[in-house]
């Protein structure tokens, strides 16, 4: 279950590898083609996107996890 | 003397004389890779390093062998390689990195022929400007020698002193002749010779370190790796911190520094004998093995009646232009003698308003250069013929 | 987020091309000392040159960034001299297995506990794309106008033959196995060696049309197979993932430590 989903946009050079692997579509890229979650309501928190992000500029807490 | 316990009288090589040095002034770590004729170096350390915990490891090259003292002396040891040209010359980049980055460390060439493979077993002088401008780049170094096995014993104790005085690699250039004679030496009671340990900083942990921040004194304290400071170390143009900056402030501010801390300190530095200087009109100027017949001429010209005197350099880098003025600015006429094509020849030239009275005195076959080769070169300078 | 302590924020973001591999794997490597929750003062990173080497400025542990080719020398000294240390090179494959693969075989036979890691990228990428010793044949790079002519090493069996104690692969498409490789590999008390494949897109994939990192990221999952997977049998050109050797061989500092007895003992000394 996500309790926080964050993307640092400074940190973001817009790859598209978040983008390209969310098994739910819940990211996208911006007019400034930075990540962005269009559909939070759909992500299934399996943290592959902050897992892979090159940029290291995606965090999330899942709530199974309290730390 | 300081302690009535008698001194320990050997009679050995100049490589183990180096040893010696290394072991008094205390050597933890040494990292080598064998070559003629330094080799009985890490031969004599690969038996007494461990016996008293210190480390040794034999490496896979002298380029291994310079960054593996790099990074053993970061984690607060002093360090030690030893090698002869060929080695030296591979072990430039990283000399270079440490000149950076500010690392402790003390590198020994016992110099051979060249250049290549050049004379394995025969002396020569020829790595003097090696050792000053070997690695790129504009940078200042420490190079130390020593003619006589005690010499020996204390250049590689000062070196040991002034790397971690300025923070800095110390080449030690011995040669092939001083490394491999045997003659007596007394090995000084500890305590005889005082010894520069380590400048550790006094931060404590959550404070801001600065591991590049020169005190006013210029000194930097460091902090082992595995402390409580986590920095940054790098052979690129640096910060107060160790990280990378271009910034042109930042690159002028360091290449400035790197240099005048040793150039600056150059009286400081500065090593040498003088023998029958005060009133001498024929002034010799030497180092290394080829002092010792330097000096057998000038002793024998005094007795003949003859003003002659010796300035034996020991430190040959940064080079003392003051003092080589001093001792020769009177003088009639200068002979360098030296065993390569005039490496110190040139710089005592700049050391004097009148370079024409100052005359290049030198062997490169590989043989030894005798008192009787000084006077015939003497003759040869006087006009007197061979 | 309990992998911010492990990062140098401040210099964020970082210095790497939009999509390179070598960002996913300083975020692996982060979560992989995270888990173990080791102590930033015991761990010392040390890297040569290259865009792989640049990862050492980024993590808040000792780091030393040295020449290229010779992090593992220096990574020798540090280890030798302070045992205690965990010690973790970072390594292009130009760095570790070029202008450093005498480095490397050695630091492999005498099986001393350091991690190295080659991210392979099969490129130079600081100096503009030249092809690499990981290139493989026909491929083009800045210095292959007409295709490379050179094979690549196999990594893997390279280290294995050099005495490595573990020898591992993985990508960055497979991060958690990443992860969980990088962990093994720095617990392992002997030479352990990782090799991550890892994309890059401005040289790599743009000189031989590989499309974009997301596209080179699928090619390592079509590419690859787990270790010992049927599949690799009836198609040999798949590249194999995994841990290929993890065995126990005496390790050079606690060898060394039975010298330093021996010496004493010999010598009759008690200190």
């Amino acid at each position: 279950m996500l309790k926080s989903f964050c993307i640092k946009r400074e940190w973001c050079k817009g790859c598209g590898i978040c983008v390209a692997f969310c098994p739910t579509e819940v990211l996208a890229l911006d007019a400034q083609g930075k990540a962005t979650a269009v559909r939070l309501e759909a992500c299934i928190a399996c943290e592959q996107c902050a897992l892979r992000c090159p940029d290291l500029a995606i965090t999330m807490q899942i709530a199974e996890r309290e730390d | 003397m300081p302690s009535n316990e008698p001194e320990l009288v050997r009679f050995i090589q100049g490589n183990e004389a180096c040893v010696e040095g290394a072991l008094y002034a205390g050597l933890e770590f040494f990292a080598g890779y064998p070559i003629t004729p330094s080799s009985e170096i890490m031969e004599h350390l690969a038996r007494r390093l461990p016996r008293r915990g210190g480390k040794f490891i034999q490496m896979e090259d002298e380029i291994a062998s310079m960054c593996a003292i790099i990074g053993a002396s970061l984690t607060g040891r002093k360090v030690l390689t030893a090698t002869s040209g060929p080695g030296f010359s591979l072990m430039q980049e990283a000399l270079g990195y440490a000149v950076m980055a500010e690392i402790p460390c003390v590198i020994v060439n016992v110099q051979r022929g060249g250049p290549s493979t050049g004379l394995p077993t025969q002396i020569s002088q020829g790595d003097v400007n090696q050792a000053r401008w070997g690695t790129h780049g504009d940078h200042a170094i420490i190079a130390l020698t020593a003619s006589n096995h005690q010499d020996v014993f204390a250049m590689t104790v000062e070196a040991f002193n002034m790397a971690e005085s300025y923070r800095t690699p110390v080449v030690l250039l011995f040669d092939e002749v001083v490394g491999h004679m045997r003659e007596r030496m007394v090995l000084p009671q500890p305590g005889r010779i005082a010894l520069v340990e380590r400048l550790r900083t006094s931060v404590p942990e959550g404070v801001d370190y600065h591991p590049y921040l020169p005190r006013e004194d210029g000194r930097l304290p460091m902090s082992d790796f595995g402390g409580v400071h986590r920095y940054n170390v790098t052979g690129l143009y640096h910060d107060m911190w160790g990280f990378p900056s271009d910034n042109p402030k930042v690159v002028h501010g360091l290449i400035r520094h790197l240099v005048d801390k040793i150039e600056n300190n150059v009286d400081a530095i500065a090593r040498y004998k003088s023998y029958y200087l005060d009133d001498a009109r024929t002034v010799l100027v030497s180092y290394g093995a080829t002092a010792r017949s330097a000096l057998h001429v000038v002793e024998s010209q005094r007795r003949k009646g003859q003003k002659f005197g010796l300035l034996e350099l020991q430190t040959l880098w940064p080079f003392p232009y003051d003092i080589v003025g001093e001792a020769c600015g009177r003088a009639k006429q200068v002979l360098v003698v030296e065993m390569n094509l005039g490496h110190i020849c040139a710089e005592v030239k700049k050391a004097l308003n009148n370079p024409r009275n100052v005359f290049l005195i030198n062997r490169i076959d590989g043989v030894f250069i005798s008192p009787t080769d000084i006077r015939q070169a003497l003759r040869l300078i006087d006009g007197r013929g061979v | 987020m309990a992998i911010d302590k492990y990062l140098r924020e401040r210099f964020f973001p970082h210095m790497w091309c939009a999509g390179c591999g070598h960002g996913t794997v300083l975020n692996a490597l982060v979560r992989a000392i995270e888990t173990m929750g080791m102590s930033r003062n015991e761990i010392v990173m040390v890297s040569g040159i290259g865009c792989s080497s640049r990862i050492t400025g980024y993590v808040d542990v000792h780091t030393l960034h040295t020449l290229h080719g010779r992090a593992l020398a220096f990574a020798t000294g540090v280890k030798l001299s302070k045992p205690e240390l965990n010690v973790i090179v970072p390594m292009g494959d130009g760095d570790a297995l070029a202008i450093g693969g005498n480095h490397f075989i050695h630091a492999a036979r005498r099986n001393i506990a350091i991690t190295a890691l080659v991210m392979n990228n099969r490129i130079y990428g600081m100096t503009g794309g030249q092809y690499s010793p990981l290139s493989g044949c026909e491929v083009l790079a800045a210095t292959a106008p007409y295709t490379t002519i050179d094979p690549s090493f196999d990594v893997v069996a390279l280290s294995v033959a050099a005495g490595a104690t573990f020898v591992a692969r993985c990508t960055t498409y497979h991060v958690k196995e990443m992860i969980d490789i990088l962990r093994q590999a720095i617990l392992h008390e002997g030479f352990s060696v990782v090799e991550i494949l890892s994309p890059c897109p401005t040289y790599f994939g743009r000189s031989n049309k590989l499309g974009d990192a997301a596209e080179m990221l699928r090619g390592f999952k079509e590419d690859t197979v787990p270790v010992g997977s049927a599949a690799k049998q009836k198609n040999p050109e798949l590249i194999e993932r995994g841990i290929f050797v993890q065995k126990e061989k005496p390790e050079y500092c606690a060898a060394y430590e039975k010298i330093m007895q021996k010496a004493r003992s010999a010598a009759g000394e008690t200190i």
